[in-house]
């Protein structure tokens, strides 16, 4: 199908957006790299009277490295974060994800901000987010805030963003060990069910993607001592809703299997 | 607020410079507008790679990109690379291995296939499967588009 009509604009300035967001309010929707916004529009699930194309901002392409770790920016692509040498050595997490992400041409256009601010539970991103307690940095009018990532995630497809905000980056603190898992009939396609493990000194921590309406850190999972106290354990972190093809029951099963995979990486 | 835009772009190494309504994505408009009917439309919300085409040299859907967004790119599509014969190698091993029935997901398949052979490595089968894995076929079950690719990549008859 086509997409509906809409007006289209790209600010060279976060000034110039947020005036935008503003005077246009519910109407207009923020255009990143378009790869989950496009589609909504070509099946008309979604009618913005506006698009405003943030890709010509300064400033949100860069991925440097700094004291408390590797800062990215929102519009930087998944294909840049994959390829990345800064990513590999600062946030080995973020580029074991990146391959899973839908495919090459997607991933050619997609961008991490995109991929955060929409919240999409079954998406690589937020869940590694919440597993390296990354702190994701909002621009507004107002000035900057910044918000972890645990905190962010509030629902589905529900972020802490107020309107006329723009997510222009996100802080990922280093980890001793990172570990990405996922499941998917298809290499690329949504994931039934995937796993962000990180460890920090003794500290691991397990958030599965798939398994919620946001990331879910599994509490009590991560605090476990053996690998088979985990496993027994994760059924008091998750209750997965069914999706068209699996059960909650199977969902739970391919957890604890994933849970036993990065257990033993980690 | 503006509905269509002058839009200037690179297609195939000519200008092009056209006002396009901001609503047209890029594939519509490189068949529409320029008659360039070589990427085909299949599912239209990025799920089946028939429209691949290349943007700034990196390969992308053309259904999930508004062709406002292409202002100030160079593309190039199926006829270009067709055209300067870059795909030469890759459209004789299509050929020899039986890698097309109807034909309809082929451009976007050697689009896809090529960008691994830009990036002059030698892959798996398994690579290689992971590569196309976005570009659907619903004819040749794709072992021998994986033959052919194959085949260019590690130079195996």
């Amino acid at each position: 199908m086509k997409a509906p009509s809409f007006a289209y604009a790209r600010p060279g300035t976060l000034a110039e957006a947020f005036d935008l967001l503003e005077r246009h309010g519910e109407g207009a929707r923020i255009l990143a790299g378009g790869q989950s916004l496009i589609p909504s529009l070509n099946m008309r699930l979604s009618s913005p009277e506006l698009l405003v194309d943030i890709t010509g901002l300064a400033g949100l392409s860069g991925i440097e490295s700094f004291s408390k770790g590797l800062r990215i920016g929102a519009l930087v692509t998944h294909a840049q974060i994959e390829k990345s040498p800064d990513v590999r050595k600062h946030a080995p997490l973020l580029a074991q994800a990146a391959p899973h992400i839908a495919h090459p041409a997607i991933r050619n256009r997609g961008t991490l901000g995109g991929s955060l601010a929409l919240a999409d539970p079954a998406a690589e991103y937020p869940a590694c987010a919440v597993a390296l307690d990354a702190t994701l940095v909002i621009a507004g009018k107002k000035g900057e805030r910044r918000v972890k990532a645990g905190a962010f995630f509030k629902g589905l497809f529900e972020t802490d963003l107020r309107p006329a905000e723009i997510l222009t980056a996100a802080e990922f603190p280093p980890a001793d060990k990172a570990v990405f898992v996922e499941l998917a009939r298809r290499h690329g396609d949504y994931a039934i069910i995937g796993l962000a493990g990180t460890q920090v000194a003794s500290r691991k921590r397990f958030v599965f993607l798939g398994a919620g309406a946001t990331p879910i850190l599994a509490g009590n999972a991560s605090k476990a001592s053996s690998l088979a106290e985990a496993r027994q354990a994760l059924g008091e972190d998750l209750d997965p809703p069914a999706d068209l093809y699996h059960s909650s029951g199977t969902k739970l099963h391919l957890a604890r299997v994933l849970l036993e995979r990065a257990w033993n990486t980690l | 607020m503006e509905h269509a835009l002058d839009t200037t772009m690179t297609v195939n190494g000519s200008p092009v410079r056209r006002r396009i309504p901001a609503r047209q994505h890029l594939v519509d408009f490189l068949r529409e507008e320029l008659g360039l009917t070589g990427s085909h439309i299949g599912c239209e919300h990025g799920v089946c790679g028939a429209c691949t085409v290349r943007v700034d040299g990196d390969i992308v859907r053309g259904c999930l990109m508004l062709a406002v967004q292409a202002n100030g790119c160079k593309v190039d599509t199926i006829e270009g690379l067709s055209d300067s014969g870059e795909l030469e190698a890759l459209q004789k091993a299509f050929h020899e291995k039986n890698a097309l029935q109807c034909g309809f997901c082929t451009p976007g398949m050697l689009m896809a296939a090529q960008d691994l052979v830009v990036q002059k490595r030698r892959c798996s089968r398994e690579e290689i499967k992971r590569h196309i894995s976005g570009n659907y076929c619903r004819c040749t079950g794709y072992q021998a588009i994986v033959d052919a690719i194959e085949q260019v990549l590690n130079g195996q008859s």
